[in-house]
């Protein structure tokens, strides 16, 4: 027998090197509808952000010659009872309901999951007092909740971003308290503890690292929940204050004119529709391309 | 010579709760009092089944479970009187490999990420620069790449992240290495390998292994010592040479009649088990082996055996190897006062030893196998 036949040293695949990330992008790219929610996402990004430029004319100018005017080519989408355009007031809109999905998931996120991390890596009382409290806020009804803190907290889109960030966070303790609940039994967690890590640098460094694509695939669902929860409670006049454009409040006042004046009404209601849609088939896609099961 | 571990009255119960409000309801006897000692640049194999405790005994050593009762004594220190931080601090003369690697390494680290922790966390090799050499340094160390660093542990075979492991637990240059099961999730072919690597580093570095396994084949490839245990309590124990030439215990006896052997010419002693391992809930009384021993007595229904080192006289026989009385309990202990009278069980192992043609065969395969080393 030979050398040639008999490698020495087992050589490595040279194949692939690519980390965990790169892998979950590679594999979302292949999911049409995942990418069809991303590019919808991008968009209302982009027009949330450029609206100054982007917007035909100013979300609050009132025009007593245009008041309800159906679409035409000097206002696409129409005008509404004081005559402000319609199209203006979406792209405007978009900042209040995308910053109230993005800041309120970004409030349930933080502190939804060092609680749970906290509470499922430490167990015991901790984790039994975090979690009947949790269980406690999961048992009133999201909306309901929601309502009731925006209006405690007293009426504006801040306050509104707050209560929804609030009424979230649980859901996010318990996810995050569960997944920490079965990677802390990972034998490379107790490979962490005999190295010698401490408590904290084993939660935050072996453990939370592991259990970010579950909360990932959460987020972007719940982003979703927090754009129409903002409009639920913009509608109620808890969130964003007129006249400030918000697609809620849009769709709160052209419940009056819904006979007259449906386009008041008509999209406002698409723009939620698409960006909830949106948000929904991008985490959609994200848990698919995130689970090491999945080819 | 003192030990650099020394053992005493291990124990370990689980508590088992039933229904919502979490009542204990009983306890897993994982471990019900378990002595060894091991000395510096030795190899202790602790073997048994699966469910015998011998992992837990292994995770108990390291403190990685609290145990119940007795004590751990390293380099002479009570290592269950310790803090926390002392024995995070300790932990660096203590290590540890698992049985899978797939398991064990944590997919979202690079291999150098893993590597550096335990230098970082033992504040040895201070600055980046020092760091990433020594992480190189591991990487060779242990037969891969020191370009290897950058990757992530799926892009390694099962052997290959074996080796990783090993060399996460050399990075801190530990006295002791735990080896549970380190090659049982592992090809044959790499089984090997793994076992000559461990094998080498110990002779460069002076470990010492406790290394836990069911497979008995393997385990005389590297250990000085052996325990076989059986339901929490170590049943035997021995040199490894004294073990498989004259096991007395019958557990140890059907053990080594399972180690299947590369000669289909081969006779031995039929005794191999039935049934399973009872419930360590609710261990037999007397011996823990009665329920399942083909030699059992009325009496072993009664009475728990002692681990000792000859009932009656001391007397070991002389073709046994044990380096007699004056070495204390480190000769060979048995836990059953009746081997003496058992069928003599020279014919377990290599019972065909005497036949020409097999020792002919031998010679050419040891030939083949000494040339193939050779090859560059």
């Amino acid at each position: 027998m030979t050398a040639s036949t008999l490698p020495a040293a087992p050589a490595a695949d040279e194949a692939r090197e690519e980390n965990p990330w790169a892998r979950a992008w590679r594999r979302l790219r292949r999911r049409k509808g995942a990418m069809v929610g991303l590019a919808v996402v991008i968009l209302f990004v982009v027009l949330a952000l450029g609206a100054p430029l982007i917007a035909p004319y100013d979300p609050i100018a009132t025009s007593w010659s245009a008041v309800r005017k159906p679409p035409s080519w000097a206002h696409w989408l129409g005008t509404d009872e004081v005559g402000r355009d319609v199209l203006s007031r979406i792209i405007w809109g978009a900042r209040a309901s995308l910053s109230a999905g993005l800041v309120s998931v970004g409030i349930a996120l933080a502190f939804g999951v060092p609680l749970g991390l906290l509470a499922g890596y430490a167990g015991g009382w901790i984790d039994a007092l975090l979690s009947r409290m949790v269980d406690a806020m999961l048992a009133v009804p999201f909306l309901i909740l929601a309502i009731a803190l925006a209006a405690f907290l007293g009426p504006s889109l801040s306050n509104a971003m707050i209560a929804i960030g609030i009424t979230a966070t649980p859901v996010f303790v318990r996810l995050t308290r569960g997944q920490t609940l079965a990677a802390k039994v990972e034998d490379y967690v107790e490979a962490a503890r005999a190295v010698g890590n401490p408590h904290w640098r084993i939660a935050l460094r072996h453990v939370l690292p592991n259990i970010v694509p579950p909360l990932l695939v959460q987020a972007s669902l719940a982003i979703a929940g927090a754009i129409i929860a903002e409009a639920a409670l913009s509608f109620l006049g808890l969130g964003q204050q007129p006249p400030a454009p918000s697609w809620g409040s849009m769709l709160n006042s052209a419940q009056r004119f819904i006979e007259q004046a449906p386009w008041m009404a008509f999209w406002p209601g698409v723009a939620i529709f698409l960006a909830v849609l949106s948000f929904n088939l991008l985490g959609d896609g994200l848990r698919d391309a995130l689970d090491p099961r999945h080819k | 010579m003192s030990a650099l571990l020394e053992v005493a009255g291990l124990t370990k119960h689980f508590p088992v709760k039933r229904g919502a409000f979490g009542f204990v309801s009983g306890h897993v006897r994982a471990v019900d009092g378990v002595d060894f000692e091991l000395r510096a640049g030795e190899t202790l194999a602790i073997v048994g089944e699966s469910g015998c405790g011998k992992s837990t005994v292994g995770r108990l050593v390291l403190r990685l479970l609290e145990p119940t009762a007795g004590s751990v004594r390293f380099e002479g220190e009570d290592l269950l009187a310790l803090s926390d931080s002392a024995m995070r601090a300790r932990r660096q003369r203590l290590q540890v490999i698992f049985q899978d690697p797939y398991a064990s390494l944590n997919p979202r680290m690079t291999v150098g990420a893993m590597l550096a922790e335990p230098l970082m966390l033992h504040g040895l090799a201070g600055t980046d620069a020092a760091r990433r050499a020594r992480v190189g340094e591991l990487l060779d160390l242990v037969g891969l790449r020191p370009d290897h660093a950058r990757r992530y542990p799926h892009e390694f075979s099962g052997g290959q992240r074996q080796r990783l492991a090993i060399a996460r637990a050399l990075a801190v240059e530990p006295k002791l290495i735990v080896a549970d099961e380190p090659v049982s999730a592992l090809d044959v072919s790499i089984q090997a390998q793994v076992i000559n690597l461990m094998r080498a580093l110990q002779d460069r570095f002076g470990l010492a292994y406790i290394f836990i396994s069911h497979d008995l084949a393997v385990v005389k490839h590297i250990a000085d010592r052996i325990a076989v245990m059986y339901l929490g309590k170590i049943v035997e124990t021995a040199t490894t040479e004294a073990l498989f030439r004259n096991p007395r215990h019958p557990y140890t006896r059907a053990l080594l009649a399972a180690v299947p052997l590369p000669d289909p010419t081969a006779t031995r002693e039929r005794s191999l088990l039935e049934g399973d391992i009872p419930s360590a809930m609710n261990p037999p009384t007397g011996c823990r082996f009665h329920t399942r021993c083909r030699f059992a007595k009325d009496s072993c229904r009664r009475d728990e055996p002692e681990l000792a080192a000859s009932p009656a006289d001391g007397d070991n026989g002389p073709a046994d190897g044990d380096r007699g009385p004056a070495d204390g309990d480190r000769g060979h202990l048995t836990a059953c006062p009746w081997w003496r009278e058992f069928p003599p069980a020279s014919s377990i192992v290599e019972a065909a030893g005497q036949d020409q043609d097999r020792i002919r065969l031998a010679r050419l395969q040891a030939a083949f196998v000494t040339a193939q080393r050779e090859a560059p």
